[in-house]
């Protein structure tokens, strides 16, 4: 495990302007000998919004895994806000604000009780915990929340909360991992909406994960996954024109569609 | 960050458990209902067929419900120990525990808190059932009932490590009953909580020793003689020890790098 000096080092150096806020290089990762990801490259700089790609299965969960350290990688390189991960996971982390899949909100507890716990993972002293709760949650437009308990949210809301936890450390890189799952059609255009705006108003770079090809922007970059290896990369109109596809859609279908039949 | 950011987080992860406790109130009162069952009932209705005799640390002839009110702490921790594992691979599953882990505090140190923290919830546990045995009549010194407390802390730790080292063994939550036959029943049922060594020698020496191996039977044994102002130092030594060593095999199970993580938990891919 880290040391705390390298931690204190960390802390008072701040990371370069030009370092990517994520950046995965060569990176490799089997499950029980089945190769999941294979030499997966890709940067990511802040006020970027990327959306990765890929039908159910792609590997989209695993890279997720692999860079919120659940699991170990073997293989590669992760750097996120130039901070290597295997090396030097508690400054990478400090610079990392993730919303999972699954809703991992404790209901019985407010909103505030949920978002003070994850400032105290963070190490944030309870006054500045409870400000900046207050100060995410007026982000999400949600602040006459705070005292309400998470089971009286609507789905939406919810995952709003979950965003705004994922912001408090003020963090470099937000990671989404389909977060539109179980929302419905109204809910989801808010949430993408609201994410494009927070990452351009709070200059935070984004990477998500989807299968739906509606969440995309056009003016976001999109990364396609298939099968464990990048398919394609670059804006909207680079993809699609690379296919040779007129729109994002076909040639999402065409890139990984095609290689399934 | 600094050592002052490392007690905000282990506030936060303590505050959460005692926070999600007393909005569970079934927990709790299930937890308390177990051991008093036991007290009332087991223990009442035994007491002609098993009159204790003077056995260490009691000064003198006790009765059965006497002799198996540390026991029952024992179980109330070791049932909340084995909660809160159960606990933690719902959190898997549900997610949760992906929050704690991303963190950017070292692993061992979430994994202590999260550890502290429901041994505190058992310490709560504890001391309510204690307060009811007293006024039902089972009376220990009151010095004891402060001198208890380090022998709940370690017996917290060690049965709360068990818990997190089974929680990565555990694939599903479905699998949760099988700790229960094999790991709940036989510390409980194979220790001195019910009756003491000497007893169960007479009975099987088979049963004996394997009670004498069992590390439950000294974090008993060490609960029992600081209730009753005394000082047992192999139990003490034991169960620290067993502590000790299933916190580190807890803490190695939950390393990504070696541990039961990277072939088991989530990842839906």
């Amino acid at each position: 495990m880290d040391s705390r000096g390298v931690l204190q080092r960390g802390e008072r150096v701040a990371s370069p302007r030009d370092e990517p806020a994520l950046s995965v290089k060569d990176l490799g990762f089997s499950y029980s000998g089945e190769p999941v990801l294979e030499s997966l490259s890709f940067d990511l700089r802040a006020g970027e919004f990327a959306v990765l790609l890929g039908p159910n299965g792609a590997g989209k969960t695993t890279l997720f895994s692999l860079i919120t350290r659940l699991y170990a990688y073997r293989q590669g390189l992760i750097r996120i806000g130039g901070h290597d991960l295997g090396r030097h996971a508690i400054q990478a982390h400090a610079r990392m604000g993730v919303v999972f899949q699954q809703p991992t909100l404790d209901l019985d507890l407010t909103v505030r009780q949920n978002l003070t716990y994850h400032a105290a993972l963070h190490g944030m002293a309870p006054a500045e915990a409870r400000r900046r709760a207050r100060l995410q949650l007026a982000r999400v437009e949600m602040p006459e929340r705070l005292r309400q308990r998470v089971r009286h949210l609507s789905g939406g809301q919810r995952r709003r909360v979950e965003i705004a936890r994922a912001l408090l450390h003020e963090p470099q890189l937000l990671l989404l991992d389909e977060p539109t799952v179980g929302l419905d059609i109204a809910s989801r255009r808010a949430l993408v909406d609201h994410v494009h705006r927070l990452c351009r108003d709070q200059g935070v770079a984004v990477l998500w994960a989807t299968h739906l090809i509606d969440e995309v922007h056009p003016g976001d970059r999109v990364i396609v996954l298939h099968r464990g290896r990048i398919r394609a990369d670059g804006s909207v109109t680079e993809v699609a024109s690379r296919a040779g596809a007129a729109a994002i859609g076909e040639a999402f279908d065409r890139l990984t569609g095609g290689a399934e039949r | 960050m600094n050592l002052a950011s490392y007690g905000h987080c282990l506030r936060g992860v303590v505050s959460r458990e005692l926070l999600r406790f007393v909005h569970q109130r079934s927990r709790f009162v299930a937890a308390l209902v177990r051991p008093l069952v036991w007290l009332f009932v087991f223990a009442a209705g035994f007491r002609m067929a098993l009159g204790v005799a003077m056995t260490e640390p009691y000064q003198t002839y006790v009765l059965y419900e006497v002799y198996i009110v540390p026991g029952l702490v024992g179980m109330i921790q070791l049932f909340n120990g084995m909660q809160s594992s159960l606990s933690m691979v719902y959190d898997r599953e549900m997610g949760s525990m992906r929050v704690l882990l991303v963190s950017p505090f070292p692993r061992w140190f979430l994994l202590v808190s999260k550890l502290l923290a429901g041994t505190l919830v058992s310490i709560v546990q504890v001391y309510v059932f204690l307060a009811i045995a007293y006024l039902y009549g089972v009376q220990a010194p009151l010095a004891g009932y402060v001198l208890v407390l380090p022998a709940l802390v370690v017996t917290g730790f060690m049965v709360g490590a068990l818990g997190m080292l089974l929680s990565t063994f555990v694939r599903q939550l479905e699998n949760f009953a099988g700790i229960m036959n094999f790991v709940i029943f036989p510390m409980f049922f194979l220790s001195s909580a019910l009756y003491p060594l000497w007893r169960i020698r007479e009975g099987s020496y088979l049963v004996y020793q394997i009670a004498a191996l069992n590390p439950f039977t000294y974090a008993v044994e060490m609960i029992r003689f600081a209730m009753y102002e005394r000082f047992h130092a192999v139990a003490s030594s034991i169960s620290l020890v067993t502590a000790l060593v299933l916190l580190g095999l807890a803490i190695l199970a939950y390393n990504p790098a070696r541990g039961m993580m990277a072939r088991k938990g989530g990842g839906g891919e």
